[in-house]
């Protein structure tokens, strides 16, 4: 995806720049990156199952906001979710133990890969049908006005999202609510071109997404979401503001993913490999680690000691993962309402 | 005839009919360059064009709907649901448009559309993708629902959907698609609606289903004749509206005894109906209550342990001919 002229880019102050905090994000996108690699092999293995949908190459849109969010503040998102998840401080052993379908995963194993939820981290989940956590997420926000705190809801959605109902009327009801100050909710769209095999041209009749947002009375602003200083300033600037004003907004990042659409996805026929390839040469961890780098004197040992942890880290997560116990047989009948559960036959 | 698998019958029976009219057309997510993620629509743009396989955006409710106006002037569209999950986004499109505009015109259109996808769970795709709703549509008067069981069944089922004037909703067993068997090759081949079928004869229980469940009751037969020579005669219902039951009842009035299996929740279901039916039509036939194998009343766990004590399998299918036979334990 070209870089268009109004998408926000980072302008560097060198102090700012090297704030000991990058050096956190660059950690956390390497250990983003690792634990998809992870999941990748594992599913091959067979370790995990169902449908397993990485976010390879769209780190800088998950780091670059989560890390602007404060605790308290909660986050929805689609079934492309286990970044989401590490961003929040979800431990990494938990979230593998998750998609092995073990009883110390986050969602005690009963959700997968998809439903990821870490509500002690802010996490409201993981959902899987297109588009249906929007309206959650516009709900969620308005509680959060109701019960007169100044936290926030971030949505997480992608482009092919877009075309869905659900995604319209959340946004009405948002723009709507946020003209009285009961709706701070930060719609994030992930454009990474694609929707599965269809490419945003030929799924949207219109190929600027935001300005669709903005039919809603949200504000929006593009942002080249490789570049997690561009993403992580106007989170800043955006989260600040939206505490106050209750309204809604919307940030399309212009992102790229560097993997299938799910684990099935491997002939990729809607898109070339050359194609992917350019892409790569936009890789959001090396954006930040040639900047660090540059102005901030970070060393190749220094990386070299990041990964090696992030392997390490990820490592640990999939032992875990694998020694951890099957959810035990009674966990089928758990959770399904708080009173008044299924009848059960022979008890 | 020709060996052909499930996939490539529902192919052959929507390009044989695209082929036979121009009315038809066929739309769905990445069904088109994508060539469909199950692959049923591989090759069908390339042959037919962007005009007839149209790929649409993320919109089942948008799909549904201008699927039904096409219909209702006169166009014969199919709508491929990636998976029917996504269809309850459309369940308004379907249950409160489709199902109901012939009636509320007082007949003054067709609605020739078929809704048509995979179900069911066993991949491990957890709690929102991995249901089933035959019991779901069967409820609403206004459409047709399909759930085959074999190739041919798939094909001919199909034709005569495509070839009707009501809404159909066409449901495909994901597990299904690889599965093998004969199929008439004459481009005539239709299969009626409303025509239930004997799959296995036998003379000491009867087994009702549709679908996978009912290749999965026959494995059960086979397993019960040979290690405790009961003998069951299995009744493929094939669409569940309109519903075919005189095979079963017939069957009843021969064994006297009756399992029904479904893949999905007890409460309501469609083995509920087929058990009442049965009862209320041949209760001097049973020398016992009619039995039910269903999916246990949860969401889909995603768990594999969970997911596989979450689903039917033979075993309880057995279990159950031997509980209707008094002879358990
Ligand atoms: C209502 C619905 N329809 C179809 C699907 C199947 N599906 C899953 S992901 C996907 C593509 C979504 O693309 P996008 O919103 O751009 O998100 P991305 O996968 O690119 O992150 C589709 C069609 C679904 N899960 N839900
Ligand atoms: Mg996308």
């Amino acid at each position: 995806m070209a870089k268009t002229k109004e998408q926000a880019s980072s302008t560097i102050d060198p102090a700012a720049a090297c704030a000991p905090e990058w050096t956190e994000i660059l950690r956390q996108m390497i250990l983003i990156r690792r634990f998809e690699e992870a999941t990748e092999r594992e599913f091959r293995k067979g370790k995990i199952g169902g449908y397993l949908h990485v976010y390879s190459g769209q780190e800088a849109v998950a780091s670059g906001i989560i890390t602007a969010l404060t605790k308290g503040d909660i986050l929805f998102t689609g079934y492309r979710d286990h970044a989401h998840a590490l961003a929040l401080g979800s431990e990494p052993r938990r979230v593998m133990a998750e998609l092995f379908g073990k009883s110390t995963g986050v969602s005690k194993g009963k959700g997968g890969s998809m439903h990821l939820f870490d509500v002690e981290h802010g996490f409201y989940g993981g959902y899987g049908i297109v588009g249906g956590h929007l309206t959650l997420a516009a709900g969620a926000a308005y509680a959060l006005r109701y019960q007169q705190t100044e936290r926030i809801a971030v949505c997480y959605f992608g482009d092919g999202a877009m075309n869905i109902g659900s995604f319209h009327e959340a946004m009405n009801m948002a723009g709507l609510w946020g003209k009285d100050g009961m709706c701070p909710i930060l719609f994030i769209i992930e454009n990474n071109g694609y929707a599965m095999g269809t490419s945003v041209e030929r799924h949207s009749a219109l190929t600027d997404l935001a300005q669709r947002v903005r039919a809603y009375n949200i504000q929006t602003e593009k942002v080249d979401g490789q570049d997690v200083f561009a993403v992580r300033g106007v989170a800043d600037r955006v989260v600040r503001q939206m505490r106050e004003t209750g309204k809604p907004y919307c940030i399309e990042a212009i992102t790229y993913r560097f993997s299938g659409h799910g684990a099935a996805d491997i002939l990729q026929p809607y898109r070339s490999k050359d194609e992917v390839e350019e892409h790569r040469h936009r890789d959001p961890i090396g954006i930040l680690r040639n900047r660090l780098g540059e102005i901030c004197g970070l060393t190749d040992a220094d990386v070299k000691s990041i990964e090696d942890w992030a392997a390490s880290e990820v490592a640990a997560a999939v032992q875990f993962a694998e020694e951890s116990a099957p959810p035990e047989a009674e966990e089928l009948w758990r959770d399904i309402v708080a009173e008044h559960g299924p009848v059960r036959e022979n008890e | 005839m020709s060996e052909k698998s499930y996939r490539d019958a529902i192919r052959d029976a929507m390009m044989e009919e695209m082929d036979r009219d121009p009315n038809v057309l066929i739309m769905g997510e990445d069904i088109g360059v994508y060539e469909g993620t199950f692959r049923i629509t591989a090759g069908m743009l390339k042959k037919y064009g962007g005009k007839r396989v149209i790929d649409t955006p993320i919109a089942e409710a948008g799909m549904v709907g201008t699927a039904v106006g096409m219909a209702m002037l006169g166009l014969r569209p199919i709508v491929e649901m990636m998976t029917m999950n996504f269809a309850i986004v459309a369940a308004d499109q379907i249950l409160n448009h489709a199902a109901k505009v012939r009636y509320f015109s007082g007949g003054q259109v067709d609605v020739p559309v078929v809704i048509r996808g995979p179900q069911g769970a066993g991949v491990q795709l957890s709690a929102q993708h991995s249901q089933t709703f035959e019991s779901f549509y069967a409820h609403f008067p206004g459409i047709k629902v399909v759930a085959p069981a074999t190739p041919a069944d798939a094909k001919g089922l199909l034709k005569t959907s495509i070839r009707g004037r009501d809404p159909v909703i066409f449901l495909e067993s994901a597990a299904l698609y690889g599965m093998k068997g004969e199929v008439p090759d004459d481009p005539n081949f239709t299969v009626p609606f409303g025509v239930s079928r004997v799959a296995r004869e036998g003379s000491d229980v009867t087994i009702v289903s549709y679908s996978r469940m009912l290749q999965m009751s026959l494995i059960a037969a086979e397993k019960l004749s040979q290690d405790e020579g009961i003998e069951c005669e299995v009744i493929d219902l094939r669409t569940l509206r309109p519903l075919d039951l005189e095979p079963a009842y017939a069957s009843v009035t021969k064994t006297h005894r009756c399992v029904v299996v479904q893949e999905q929740w007890k409460p309501f279901g469609a083995a509920a109906e087929i058990a009442a039916s049965i009862t209320e039509t041949v209760f001097d036939e049973l020398d016992a209550p009619v039995a039910r194998v269903t999916g246990e009343d949860v969401p889909m766990p995603y768990a594999r342990n969970l997911e596989l004590l979450a689903t039917p399998h033979e075993q309880h299918v057995i279990a159950a001919v031997k509980k209707v036979m008094y002879a358990n334990g």
